[in-house]
């Protein structure tokens, strides 16, 4: 989940009662699973969520390139360099679609860039790991964009229409993701015993914080509830969690590697796995700006920003040139 | 940090191979129309999806409005006639 924690600005839940008769409208709608379009009325609670949970989930896509980008010059063979580029750009082109869509909110670029690099905006915990090893961009593509997957492809149904087909866009391209992600993961568990290990080490580290990508348990969460009253959070926290723990063990297993959790066990009962409670410390700590590479990940960032502006000033002073042009040969 | 005026807004439309109308696929920034096509082949068509691009400019796009929904469409919704279905053929002459 790329969005964590994302606060509504309420306190409890409206009864239809005490809801304006527009609000009361507007939540018939969304019950009724019609979508809700940029210039339609809608609650400012709803769209001030919206932002929020849109733009955070386009920061990650934006900071998620960092961590695998790290490994395009030193993939080990021209193919791997080839993908992995192909979905360093992805990444790149669902942070735009996303950006698309919250400024149909009314939010700016320019707003969402500058929360960005001014660090006032959040991304997702999970970019804030290294990446040591060229495991680590097999673990990414199985673990997180697995997790990620969990999350967005119910989000395909949420009821903003612009978010949803952005969702929908993002999780067609998704699936490569994961799938070249298990299939690195795949060769180094089948490759030398140090190629194994390698494989291994990379689950130890990316287990947890994947798992923390969920956030913390709100199945007691007020804003959690609104978000999915307003059909713009489909599933818990922790129902998703469960989820991909289930999905991702017999993967695991398939490869002969082993999730570092002691806790972990089936459980035939509940026909699913049990497992251990995630150190939300740590989470909590990540998402405080001291994980290993929040510094480092802001840094890098706003350096980019800034030695790309000469390429921005430069389009500007050619777009401007030609509109000269044109102008002067009309006249 | 944030630079002097943002760049306009545009709306692309893509055709794929299929030989359908262009279809909107959604929006971008840029300086002029020819980076937004540029910017457009790279955001919206990584994956074959077009054989042909347009950029408009969001602000030169004029659209109805939600709240007149109902009053501009309405006249359409007494017209069942409109559809196949309103007729009934007999079964034995099979397709038509």
């Amino acid at each position: 989940m790329y969005a964590q924690m994302v606060k509504t600005g309420v306190d409890h839940i409206q009864s239809k009662e005490e809801m304006s008769p527009e609000e009361r409208a507007f939540q018939d709608r969304v019950d009724q699973d019609i979508k809700i379009e940029p210039k339609e009325w809608m609650p400012e609670a709803y769209r001030k969520t919206l932002i929020r949970q849109i733009s955070q989930h386009a920061h990650s896509e934006i900071i998620g390139m960092q961590p695998e980008g790290n490994w395009i010059t030193r993939a080990p063979t021209l193919e791997r360099k080839a993908i992995l580029l192909a979905k360093v750009q992805d990444e790149a082109g669902h942070g735009l679609y996303l950006y698309c869509a919250a400024e149909t909110l009314g939010v700016s670029r320019d707003e969402l860039m500058e929360q960005l690099n001014s660090g006032k905006a959040k991304y997702s915990s999970i970019f804030n790991y290294p990446t040591l090893t060229w495991a680590d961009i097999g673990a990414i593509g199985w673990l997180v964009d697995g997790a990620a997957i969990m999350n967005q492809v119910p989000l395909q149904r949420c009821s903003y229409g612009p978010y949803s087909r952005a969702m929908i866009r993002i999780c067609k391209e998704e699936s490569f993701h994961q799938r070249q992600g298990y299939d690195a993961m795949t060769k180094l568990a089948r490759g030398t015993p140090e190629q194994k290990q390698m494989a291994q080490d990379a689950l130890n580290r990316w287990w947890w914080p994947s798992l923390m990508m969920f956030g913390p348990s709100d199945a007691e969460s007020v804003h959690s509830a609104q978000s999915m009253r307003w059909k713009i959070k489909i599933n818990s926290n922790d129902e998703l969690r469960q989820k991909f723990v289930d999905q991702t063990v017999p993967q695991a297993e398939y490869l002969g590697l082993t999730v570092p959790d002691p806790a972990l066990k089936w459980n035939a009962e509940r026909g699913h796995y049990d497992f251990g409670e995630v150190d939300w410390n740590e989470f909590y700590q990540v998402v405080a700006g001291n994980g290993p590479c929040n510094r480092d990940r802001l840094r890098t960032r706003v350096k980019a920003y800034e030695e790309g502006r000469w390429v921005r000033d430069a389009a500007d002073a050619y777009a401007a040139k030609k509109a000269a042009r044109a102008k002067a040969k009309a006249a | 940090m944030t630079d002097k005026k943002e760049w306009p807004l545009w709306e692309v439309f893509i055709r794929s191979q299929h030989g359908l109308a262009h279809r909107h696929v959604g929006s971008l920034h840029a300086p002029d129309a020819e980076m937004a096509i540029m910017n457009a082949r790279d955001v919206y068509t990584r994956r074959n999806e077009g054989v042909s691009i347009w950029v408009v400019r969001a602000s030169d796009i004029a659209a109805s409005s939600p709240s007149e929904k109902g009053p501009l469409f309405d006249p359409a919704n007494s017209k069942v006639y409109r559809h196949p279905t309103f007729y009934e053929i007999p079964e034995e002459l099979g397709h038509m």
